[in-house]
């Protein structure tokens, strides 16, 4: 491919590409095409996301109904519940394994690594990735860290139990319990070979942005979409290998004796060698990616929803500078509040005032951008497809989760809640539902660029309304549950009499997870009978401005049959006017990107 | 609607999508990107190593005495030529890679060759002296011992300079013999005991009045504190636990394990990274022998490794400055 290194990049698709004859290999399993790594991400995101969740329906009912025999547990568990009843350890683990899934491989992963590829090369008008090898092994590298990370659930002494953050010493101990072992080894070979995916991924989404882009696209006419992808792979860029350092240091510390982390510990009696260190450092590190990763998973989510509801209003989004700036700022920001994850760990307290001060900023462009989203829908002509359903759902939970962020960043507050429910209520709100919200958006939204087909809205509607109340359902009473005083990751909370009162309150949790979870079975059939009995999908079934819905419904090679599209405006012309109150074009109240400006018509945008 | 009559309205703009608006090609963009990347993983551990010496900062040891060899200078102090002289020969290897890049700018098989040759063997020579500074770091020069809470004792006469425990210890019977595969006594490999003991060590120093133990405690003057003969003794009765000889990832006769520890971890990772960059260079110099970049008209491929090859240098100036200087 570096033949044609200095001609310009995108011409070198087209003299071949779509009339190679394609193997099955060729096309499902190793396919460098844009469009089908990003069904392969989707559906092994989708698939992960299934493990993640039924983890956390297992633990939720050992939390209703403590040390309770069920049959579930058994069936699943085995020797990790015997006669029914879950084990502490198995407990701990699940807690640590849904944290890791649904974070890294489901809404990191499964999100952007699904969105980037799929929406990058079409939304810019570009033929296919930078470098369509590098996309294919990223996607598998992620595959192997999923099949690595699974298989670690198997380990005879338990997968890793230290929770999502692996703070050492329990997790740099491997004889500290039975989940340090192997699991834990597992855990850091699988979360390697993650952070190289994610390295292969991000390198060629950001390169793509900036070469790739067709004949008038600059910066200001992208989607928010893209904005939020390439923010996002840059984050990712700077934030991974950060956790590749912290974890190699403490694969140094678990097997072979070095003291990084690790001071003055006495195990069994025995005084360890290892001296000096300080999980402190761990934390730091950890958390320097910790804090830019929940952006990059907000961030797609955020973008997608951005393009949804300004196409589903019928209206161009409001601000569209001021969402770029926000999408930058935030992406700034999140690289210098990692402390406030650290408020109470030991750190030194003038620097937990700092943080204070950082985090508290990041409300500025987050409130910029909840402003904006309500604003484009103020007086939208509003299409309640369920993609759109989804975004203003994540408009709700980013407002409801982000207010108590408020609460949690001031170090003060967060002395008296930290590590209690409120934080989980918090950060599920937040990141977890919100971005999931935004998955579910891209899903319906762009199904038919993908697949050709509609999905079913009913069942659509089904999905989201009791989704959305189940959500609030789950994660609402959790803020009164830590403002009592619970705190989280404890197997049960039956040896407290204190608690007693708020064991009702866990039952009501549940239930509603459960219900919740099953719901979500309407999706997944959903999902996979749509894709081979859907109605058949129209070109731009959404009457949408950007240039994916220009592409032919059959997928080809080159995304587009003929020449590459050419840009003459922004992507929200929607219900534009000339000055005599009629639609620019008329009869259709938008105006794709590559259609040029009439005459007549002002040009409003930059 | 014809695209070429049309005007987009960003033509001529830099940023206005169709060209190549930072004037590179995706892969040396995507070089680029890793190296940021790749920046991050180093900075993490500089950062890491800062954090824990500064927990340290009033008894870390002093570089220049600890890395003082040079080849066939046995005994002589020579604090920093070495390291000096291989930070030189790196750097050197980058004046070469920059004129092999120049070299293939003006489509020169040959001086390419040359270049990257050249630059081969200037890797090749640091990541030898790394070998050798290695060695010379787990073998150590002068032992030390280890108190109860983990410090490192030194000796030194009455002007101040080092004695090694082998000029101190009486070599006293012992009633351990060794035994080797030949004897045909089965055993298990073990780390091969001292010559000398504590004992030895504490007779040693009782025979001799121009002994003092050195801490490793900055006092006053910036100096490390070289105590008095009664407190020498007292120290040596109470508090010793055992003898330090070289250094390895949970002990060293220098100062705290976390010296050792960031000196095997950041000079290795950063070797690995030398290593990994003379096996790129040396494919890519067998391509340029057998003109694949010729034929291909741009020798862009020596120009993206000549990027990884000054990053790894760069990224050794830190290094060296971080470890050895400060």
């Amino acid at each position: 491919m570096s033949a044609v290194v200095n001609a310009p990049a995108h011409d070198h698709h087209e003299d071949h590409g779509h009339h190679h004859k394609q193997t099955f290999i060729s096309k499902y399993i190793f396919s460098f095409d844009h469009k089908m790594v990003a069904k392969q991400f989707l559906i092994t995101g989708l698939l992960m996301g299934i493990v993640g969740i039924g983890m956390s329906i297992l633990f939720r009912i050992q939390l209703a109904w403590p040390e309770q025999s069920f049959a579930i547990f058994e069936a699943l568990l085995g020797k990790w519940a015997p006669e029914g009843v879950m084990t502490p350890n198995i407990y701990l683990a699940l807690v640590t394994i849904h944290g890791t899934i649904m974070v890294f491989f489901v809404l990191t992963a499964g999100l952007s690594g699904t969105f980037s590829n799929l929406l990058i090369p079409l939304q810019i008008g570009a033929r296919d990735m930078a470098s369509g090898f590098m996309n294919m092994l990223s996607y598998w590298l992620f595959f192997l860290a999923c099949v690595i990370m699974l298989c670690s659930l198997f380990v005879e002494a338990g997968p890793a139990s230290s929770g999502w953050t692996i703070y050492p010493p329990l997790s740099a101990l491997p004889q500290a319990i039975g989940g340090s072992g192997m699991g834990m080894t597992l855990w850091l070979v699988s979360m390697a070979l993650f952070i190289a995916s994610q390295l292969l991924g991000g390198i060629n989404y950001i390169v793509t942005v900036i070469n790739l882009r067709t004949k008038g696209m600059s910066m200001t006419r992208l989607p928010l979409t893209i904005w939020a992808f390439f923010v996002t792979a840059i984050l990712g860029l700077v934030s991974f290998p950060v956790l590749l350092s912290a974890a190699l240091l403490l694969i140094m510390d678990r097997s072979f004796g070095t003291s990084f982390f690790l001071s003055d510990i006495f195990l069994d009696g025995e005084v360890l060698s290892h001296h000096g260190g300080s999980p402190v450092l761990f934390e730091h590190l950890f958390w320097f990616l910790g804090h830019p990763e929940v952006y990059i998973v907000i961030l797609p989510a955020l973008g997608i929803t951005s393009e949804v509801v300004a196409t589903n209003s019928r209206k161009p989004i409001f601000g569209y500078r001021a969402m770029i700036a926000s999408i930058l700022a935030i992406g700034f920001l999140s690289t210098i509040v990692w402390g406030h994850h650290m408020f109470v760990s030991g750190m030194n307290p003038f620097l937990g005032s700092v943080f204070t001060f950082t985090t508290l900023l990041i409300a500025i462009p987050s409130a910029v951008k909840a402003f904006n989203y309500i604003t484009t829908l103020w007086k939208g002509n509003l299409q309640m497809n369920p993609g759109m359903l989804f975004s203003i759902g994540l408009v709700s939970t980013f407002i409801t989760g982000g207010l108590t962020g408020i609460i949690l960043g001031d170090s003060t507050l967060d002395i008296n809640v930290h590590d209690t429910y409120f934080v989980v209520a918090h950060f599920h709100l937040v990141m977890g539902i919100s971005a999931l919200y935004g998955l579910f958006a891209g899903v319906y939204h762009w199904f038919p660029k993908m697949f050709g087909r509609m999905m079913n809205k009913n069942l659509g509607y089904i999905h989201f309304w009791v989704t959305a109340v189940g959500a609030y359902g789950v994660f609402f009473p959790m803020h009164f549950l830590g403002m009592a005083g619970l705190p989280r990751r404890y197997y049960t909370n039956t040896a407290f009499p204190y608690f007693d009162d708020l064991a009702d309150i866990n039952v009501i949790v549940t239930v509603c997870a459960i219900i919740t979870a099953l719901v979500q079975l309407v999706f997944i059939y959903n999902f996979f009978s749509s894709m081979f009995y859907g109605k058949k999908a129209t070109m731009n079934p959404w009457k949408s401005n950007t240039l994916e819905w220009t592409t032919p419904v059959e997928h080809i090679h080159g995304n587009w049959p003929g020449e590459l599209p050419v840009v003459y405006r922004w992507a929200y012309d929607y219900s534009k006017t000339n000055s005599d109150g009629e639609y620019v074009i008329t009869g259709q109240d938008y105006v794709p990107q590559n259609i040029p400006m009439q005459e007549n018509e002002e040009d409003l945008h930059h | 609607m014809d695209a070429t009559v049309v005007r987009t309205g960003t033509e001529g703009k830099t940023w206005g999508g169709g060209n190549q608006p930072l004037g590179a090609s995706y892969g040396k963009l995507m070089m680029w990107f890793f190296i940021l990347s790749d920046a991050l993983t180093f900075t993490g551990f500089l950062s890491a190593y800062g954090f824990s010496r500064f927990k340290f900062a009033d008894s870390w040891p002093i570089p220049d005495e600890v890395f003082n060899h040079f080849p066939f200078l046995h005994g002589v102090d020579a604090p920093m030529y070495y390291v000096a002289l291989m930070t030189f020969i790196l750097i050197f290897s980058s004046v070469t890679m920059v004129l092999a890049v120049d070299a293939g700018h003006q489509m020169k098989q040959g001086k390419v060759t040359t270049y990257m040759f050249l630059t081969i063997i200037g890797g090749l020579i640091f990541l030898g002296s790394q070998a050798w500074e290695w060695s010379n770091f787990i073998s150590g020069e002068y032992g030390a011992l280890k108190t109860k809470g983990g410090k490192i004792l030194q000796f030194v006469d009455g002007e101040g300079h080092r004695v090694a425990l082998e000029d101190i210890a009486v070599i006293q019977e012992s009633e351990r013999t060794t035994h080797r595969e030949n004897t045909g006594v089965w055993f298990e490999g073990g780390s091969t005991v001292s010559e000398f003991t504590l004992e030895g060590i504490k007779e040693g120093f009782a025979a001799s009045d121009d002994l003092y133990i050195r801490t490793l405690d900055f006092n006053e003057e910036g100096e490390k504190t070289i105590l008095s003969r009664e407190e020498s003794q007292n120290w040596l009765d109470n508090n010793v636990t055992g003898i330090v000889e070289g250094a390895n990832l949970t002990e060293n006769e220098y100062g705290p394990p976390l010296f050792a520890d960031f000196f095997f971890f950041i000079t290795g990772f950063h070797g690995f990274h030398v290593a990994s960059g003379v096996i790129i260079n040396i494919i890519i110099f067998f391509n340029v022998i057998l003109g694949t970049y010729e034929r291909r008209g741009s020798y862009e491929m020596v120009e993206k490794v000549g990027l990884y090859w000054h990053f790894v240098d760069l990224v050794w100036v830190f290094v060296f400055t971080f470890f050895y200087l400060v």
